[in-house]
């Protein structure tokens, strides 16, 4: 791995209340990869994907400890700006969580929060962002109806398109797919490959076909702990541990 | 056989509980056709827009109606913002600890503290201590903190329907908390705050406890002048004309004309606020 390193974890613990979720992780993520974290539920792959835009901090109760360095910067240091850090660390969430506004509202809400007042550039941002969520063809005569309009795959996409609009390096998703239809799962599959080419992505997925088709880099977690992380192609064909090989061939999970 | 069984005992439960709604709606079907019957008589334009003459025996109800109106915007004006921010630092921004639990409970029971504790309060806080005399600001502010409990609880109530994906969508594009709150969260929230408002409200206008010491004359015989004078209002009104007037039985159709007017004010603050609810889905749609 001698490309860049945007995010660079070093002893990384994280715990909620007394328990602890995620013990001593160590990873080094790639620029324009695109990484996919595995896991049995409650492994703790939600609970990492979650410090890397410090949306955890929303709970009362996170505590963390060691380093998580973006870009170089300690982002669990006392003074970070989180607001500057989620600009550029986009998320993309499990349940698509559209706005209640209309399609060109959601897109350009980030922006508009940003403080950008510029129409043309407003008008401009939204159609390149819908355009690198390939769904500018299926709304362009349409972005003023609410987005609840649209289908589960659609509304995935827009919250997607909504991401990068503020322009972000990385993109975190978690289970993306989880809640679509085979299709739709294509579809965001398709925009990943072509997404990593301007951005760093990293995808937690429950679903190991998934993991294979779109990562290049797989995470595997386990009881809060990083069991392995390798290629994916090796991963998948050639796994370190003995319990990886058993997750991974689907012996439980 | 236990079939059987099952079925007469359903069809017993479901005919307590019809029994129930209709004991209800009986005791409202009569209320409302006595009042009518007894007040409809009295009801006019005149009724509405004159002063009560002769000793109150005649004439209509306007500085009552004028007064209860008065007093209720100085509530709303005092209670709306300071309920709706309280609830958004409750909901929002305090940490969910045993003192904010303790805090939230003392304003659940605050609002079950009967309303001549408010009027007595009333009495020595504002009226005496902060020397605003009898008049209808010290009603206000009296009615806006027996109001406040229930905009809190409301309030905090909307707030907390709000999906959480609203705020973590919004601060994952890098919105500030109150940006957040701002312009994901309130705009949605507001007509359920409001709701609960307004039904506060309804309740404060009907109140006379509250207003009785710190207020509310017996007769005036022009309108209010600053918000510093005293003042007549429905609740009250109806209060003397149905018990303490010389002349009682003369005045009962006023009383219950009085009392129309009242429920009819009430109803429309609650019909505002259904039609506000209603408006509240159809956003939420959208």
């Amino acid at each position: 791995m001698a490309k860049d390193i945007v995010i660079e974890a070093k002893n990384f613990n994280f715990y909620y209340g007394s328990v602890k979720a995620l013990t001593d992780i160590n990873i080094k993520i790639e620029k324009n990869s695109v990484t996919g974290i595995i896991g049995p539920s409650g492994c703790g792959k939600s609970t990492f994907l979650r410090s890397l835009n410090l949306m955890n901090n929303l709970i009362l109760t996170a505590r963390y400890d060691g380093e998580i360095l973006i870009d170089g910067d300690n982002i669990l240091k006392k003074d970070i700006d989180v607001v500057q850090l989620r600009r550029k660390v986009g998320m993309v969430f499990q349940k698509s969580n559209p706005f209640p506004k209309t399609i060109f509202e959601n897109v350009a809400y980030g922006l508009k929060i940003n403080g950008i007042k510029d129409k043309e550039l407003i008008n401009q941002r939204v159609e390149e962002s819908l355009k690198g969520a390939a769904l500018w063809d299926e709304v362009k005569d349409r972005l003023h109806v609410s987005a609840f309009d649209l289908s589960g795959g659609q509304q995935q996409r827009l919250c997607i398109a909504r991401a990068l609009a503020v322009q972000p390096e990385i993109l975190l998703m978690d289970e993306p797919a989880s809640a679509l239809d085979p299709t739709a799962t294509l579809k965001i599959e398709e925009l990943i490959q072509v997404l990593k080419s301007k951005y760093t992505i990293i995808i937690v997925t429950h679903n190991m076909q998934q993991a294979a088709r779109v990562s290049d880099y797989t995470a595997f977690f386990m009881m809060g702990k990083l069991i392995e992380y390798n290629k994916t192609n090796i991963m998948f064909t050639n796994p370190e541990h003995k319990i990886t090989e058993d997750y991974i061939t689907g012996r439980f999970g | 056989m236990t079939n059987r069984i099952n079925r007469i005992k359903e069809k017993i439960g479901f005919s307590i509980l019809a029994t129930c709604l209709a004991v209800v709606v009986f005791i409202i079907v009569v209320i409302f056709s006595n009042i009518i019957i007894n007040g409809y008589s009295v009801i006019n334009l005149d009724f509405l827009i004159k002063a009560p003459t002769d000793g109150m025996t005649k004439g209509g109800i306007m500085p009552a109606i004028v007064g209860t109106f008065l007093v209720t915007v100085i509530t709303a004006i005092l209670s709306i913002p300071l309920g709706m921010g309280c609830a958004i630092y409750l909901n929002e921004y305090a940490k969910q600890n045993l003192f904010t639990k303790l805090i939230r409970i003392s304003i659940r029971n605050l609002a079950g503290v009967p309303s001549i504790v408010y009027g007595l309060f009333g009495v020595v806080l504002f009226v005496q201590l902060m020397n605003m005399g009898t008049s209808i600001l010290a009603a206000g502010f009296t009615l806006s903190l027996m109001t406040l409990p229930m905009t809190i609880t409301a309030s905090e109530e909307a707030l907390k329907s709000i999906p959480v994906s609203f705020r973590e969508g919004s601060l994952a594009l890098g919105a500030t908390k109150w940006q957040a709150i701002k312009t994901n969260v309130l705009p949605y929230a507001i007509p359920g705050m409001l709701t609960g408002t307004i039904l506060g409200l309804s309740r404060a206008a009907g109140e006379t406890a509250p207003i009785l010491f710190t207020g509310a004359a017996f007769y005036l015989p022009h309108l209010p002048k600053s918000l510093l004078d005293q003042f007549m209002a429905l609740p009250y009104h109806l209060y003397i004309m149905a018990t303490q007037h010389h002349a009682i039985s003369e005045v009962r159709p006023i009383a219950y004309g009085t009392a129309m007017v009242l429920i009819a004010l009430v109803f429309a603050m609650n019909l505002g606020a259904i039609i506000l609810r209603y408006k509240l889905r159809k956003n939420r749609k959208e």
